[in-house]
C-alpha cells in the first residue's frame, strides 16, 4: 500500500494547477455568464499536452496514465466546470474508444490529433428517447455497399460544435435472438446531412458546448465503424466505465473549491464579535466537506489506479461518480450556506459551483444509474 | 554555448508562512522554483533553442531540491546539478551558496550564467553578483532585455522603472527580472522526459571544500513576521482640523516626523 504519487504526477498536478490559476480562473465568471465555450484554453491546454495524457506518444499522446489524468482533470474542474468536462469528455469518451477499440488506421486519423489537441473529441449517445436506457437507441445505420447511411437524432451531446467528429451511436443490425446490434460510428462533422445546433440555455457548465446532432443519410465508410461489430454495446459501455473516473475526478476539483472558498471565508467573516469559524455549527460543516473531499479523492484515484493496472474497476467507477459528484453538489450547497447572501451572488463563485456540480449527478450516467451499476457487480 | 542557471528553491510566499523558535517551518510549506529564478531559466531555453549549446541547471540545496530541477528539466533545460549541502552546512548564508556555486562552476566551461535578481524568501540579491566577482566576469542586475551577436551582449537593464542600455561581452553572469520574459508551463511531454535528463548530485567533498570554507559570515539572530496591519483610521471635520491631527499623529503615534 502506498498513496504517493510518482514525480510525473506531482508535477503535473502542480503544473496544471499553475495553468488553471493563472489562465482559467480569471475568466472562469465570464465563461459561465457569457455561456461561450473557451476554445483558446483548449488550444493552450492541447499545446501542454493535456488532452493527450493517458494515450502513447506514437498516438500524440504525453505517454502518462488514468491516476494523472484524473489528477489534471480535478486541477481543471477546481477552477471551472465548464472547462473540465468538456476537457473530459474530449479525452474520456471522443478519444478512449478509438485508442481502445479503434483500428490503427482509425488511431493515425482520428486519435493523433485528438491527443495532439488539434482537435476536439465528442461522443453521441443519449438520443431524445434513448437516455439512461441506452439500449433504447432509435438512430439506424444501413450498409450500403462499403458505406454506412446513418439516420437519427441525438440531444444533450457536449463539445459536438467544437468537434472535428463524433463518434456516433447507430443500430446495425439484429443478433441472433432478433436484439439490436448496437456500434460506435465515427462521423466527420462536416459529412453531409449532419446539423449540429447549440440552442440549450442551460443551468450550469454553461461555457461548455453541448448540442443537438440530426444525422440524415449520412454517409460514412464502413471502415470508421469501432471495434467489434458484434460487440459495440459491450465496448461503450467499457468506455463509459472510464468516463465516470474523471467526472468523479471533476466532482473532487468542484467539491475542493468549495471547501476552499468557504473555508477562506469562515477565517476572515466576523459575526458575534468573531470569526465564524470559531463556531461548531459551521466547524462542524467544514469538518464535513474536508472528509467527504478527501473520501471521494481515494475513491477517484483508486478506481483509476485499478485502470492503470489493468484490473476490473467497474464497480469503484461508479462509486467514485457516485460518490464525488453528490460530494460535489453538497459541498457547493454547505458553501453557499457558509457564505450566506454572499453566496448566493454570482461573483462569489459557490453559487456557479452549485449549478455546475448538479450536471455531474445527471451526465455521462445518473447517480441512479450508478446505483444499479454498483448493485449489478454485487450480484443483484 | 554553456549556459549555467542558478537555482533556488523557495517556500511558495502565497501560501501561509508560520514562524516558530526563529525559523520558518518547513513542514506543511509549498516549495517552489524562486519566481525570479523561472526567468531565468526560460531566458536560458530561449538562448539555446536561437544559438544552440546547452542549459544545464544548479542549486544548492537538499534532497528535495530535486523536484524544483526536474520541473526546471521538464521546462526544457538539458542537465541539473544538485549539490546537496544538507549534511554539511548547518546555516548557510550567501557567502557559503556563492562559494559553493563559484567553486563548482570554475571547473566548468561557462559562457553565460543567468540567476534570479532575487530569491522571494531572503532577497538579498547577492548570489549572483558574488559568484562573478569570484569567477572574475562581468554581471549586470535586473536585466529586462537581452541579445547575443556572437562575443558581443546588448542588454537592456531595470533602474527603477527607467531602461538602462548596457553592452557587455561574454563569459557574462546576469540575474534576471521581471518583465524579461513570459516562463512557460512545463509542458506533459516535457514532464515524462525530465526524467531521463541527466541530474547530478554533488556534495561538498566532491568539489575539494571543506565545510570551514563555506562557513557563514553572518549569525541570523531573529526570523519574525512583519506586525498584523491594523485598521486604518479616518478623520473628520473640517480641513485644517485633520490636518492638524494628521500631523500630530504622524508625530506622537507613528513616530515618522
Amino acid at each position: 500500500m502506498n498513496f504517493t504519487l510518482s514525480e510525473e504526477q506531482e508535477m503535473t498536478r502542480k503544473m496544471v494547477r499553475d495553468f488553471a490559476e493563472g489562465k482559467i480562473q480569471p475568466r472562469a465568471v465570464d465563461i459561465d455568464v457569457k455561456a461561450e465555450f473557451p476554445e483558446d484554453i483548449f488550444k493552450e491546454m492541447g499545446e501542454l499536452g493535456l488532452l493527450g495524457i493517458p494515450y502513447p506518444e506514437e498516438y500524440g499522446g504525453s505517454g502518462g496514465d488514468t491516476v494523472t489524468y484524473a489528477l489534471a482533470v480535478e486541477e481543471i474542474g477546481r477552477v471551472c466546470g465548464s472547462t473540465g468536462l468538456s476537457y473530459a469528455a474530449s479525452v474520456s469518451l471522443g478519444s478512449s474508444p478509438i485508442y481502445q477499440f479503434g483500428t490503427e488506421e482509425q488511431k493515425q486519423e482520428f486519435l493523433i490529433p485528438l491527443a495532439q489537441g488539434k482537435a476536439l473529441g465528442s461522443f453521441g449517445l443519449t438520443e431524445p428517447n434513448a437516455g439512461s436506457d441506452a439500449g433504447g437507441t432509435k438512430t439506424t445505420a444501413k450498409t450500403d455497399g462499403d458505406d454506412f447511411i446513418i439516420n437519427g437524432e441525438k440531444c444533450f451531446i457536449t463539445n459536438a460544435s467544437y468537434a472535428k467528429q463524433i463518434i456516433v451511436t447507430a443500430i446495425t443490425g439484429k443478433d441472433d435472438r432478433g436484439k439490436n446490434i448496437i456500434s460506435a460510428i465515427v462521423v466527420p462533422t462536416d459529412t453531409k446531412g449532419v446539423t449540429i445546433t447549440d440552442n440549450y440555455d442551460k443551468m450550469g457548465v454553461r461555457g461548455s458546448n453541448t448540442a443537438e446532432i440530426v444525422l440524415e443519410d449520412v454517409r460514412v465508410p464502413k471502415a470508421n465503424l469501432i471495434g467489434d461489430p458484434d460487440a459495440g454495446f459491450k465496448q461503450f459501455l467499457q468506455t463509459l466505465d472510464g468516463g465516470r473516473i474523471s467526472i468523479g475526478a471533476l466532482g473532487v476539483g468542484i467539491a475542493q473549491a468549495s471547501l476552499d472558498r468557504a473555508l477562506a471565508y469562515a477565517k476572515e467573516r466576523k459575526q458575534f464579535g468573531q470569526s465564524i469559524s470559531n463556531f461548531q455549527a459551521i466547524q462542524f460543516k467544514l469538518a464535513d466537506m474536508a472528509m467527504e473531499v478527501e473520501m471521494s479523492r481515494n475513491i477517484v484515484l483508486k478506481a483509476a489506479w485499478l485502470k492503470d493496472q489493468g484490473k476490473v474497476f467497474t464497480k469503484e467507477a461508479a462509486m467514485a461518480k457516485l460518490y464525488a459528484t453528490e460530494t460535489a453538489f453538497r459541498s457547493a450547497n454547505q458553501a453557499i450556506q457558509i457564505l450566506g447572501g454572499y453566496g448566493y451572488m454570482r461573483e462569489y463563485e459557490v453559487e456557479r459551483y452549485l449549478r455546475d456540480a448538479k450536471l455531474l449527478e445527471i451526465g455521462e450516467g445518473t447517480s441512479e444509474i450508478q446505483r444499479l451499476v454498483i448493485a449489478r457487480q454485487l450480484g443483484c | 554555448m554553456n549556459i549555467y542557471v542558478l537555482m533556488k528553491k523557495t517556500f511558495d510566499t502565497e501560501e501561509k508562512i508560520q514562524v516558530s523558535g526563529g525559523a520558518i517551518e518547513q513542514d506543511g510549506a509549498e516549495f517552489i522554483i524562486n519566481p525570479y529564478d523561472e526567468y531565468a531559466i526560460e531566458e536560458a531555453i530561449n538562448i539555446r533553442d536561437e544559438h544552440g549549446g546547452e542549459v544545464t541547471v544548479v542549486t544548492v540545496g537538499d534532497e528535495d531540491s530535486e523536484q524544483q530541477l526536474r520541473t526546471a528539466l521538464a521546462m526544457g533545460a538539458d542537465k541539473a546539478t544538485l549539490i546537496n549541502i544538507e549534511d554539511d552546512v548547518e546555516d548557510g548564508d550567501q557567502y557559503t551558496t556563492s562559494t559553493i556555486l563559484a567553486t563548482y562552476l570554475k571547473d566548468q566551461e561557462v559562457d553565460l550564467i543567468l540567476a534570479g535578481n532575487v530569491a522571494i524568501d531572503q532577497a538579498s540579491g547577492q548570489v549572483g553578483p558574488r559568484v562573478a566577482d569570484q569567477l572574475d566576469i562581468p554581471y549586470v542586475t535586473t536585466i529586462t532585455g537581452i541579445t547575443i551577436d556572437g562575443e558581443q551582449v546588448n542588454i537592456e537593464k531595470d533602474v527603477e522603472g527607467d531602461v538602462e542600455k548596457v553592452q557587455t561581452s561574454l563569459p557574462l553572469l546576469v540575474t534576471c527580472q521581471q518583465g524579461l520574459n513570459e516562463p512557460r508551463y512545463p509542458s506533459l511531454p516535457g514532464i515524462m522526459k525530465a526524467k531521463k535528463k541527466p541530474l547530478e548530485e554533488l556534495e561538498l567533498d566532491d568539489l575539494d571544500l571543506d565545510e570551514d570554507d563555506v562557513e557563514a559570515k553572518t549569525e541570523t539572530t531573529d526570523v519574525f513576521l512583519p506586525p498584523e496591519k491594523e485598521a486604518g483610521k479616518v478623520l473628520e471635520g473640517e480641513i485644517d482640523d485633520q490636518v492638524k491631527e494628521l500631523v500630530s499623529l504622524l508625530r506622537t503615534e507613528a513616530k515618522v516626523l
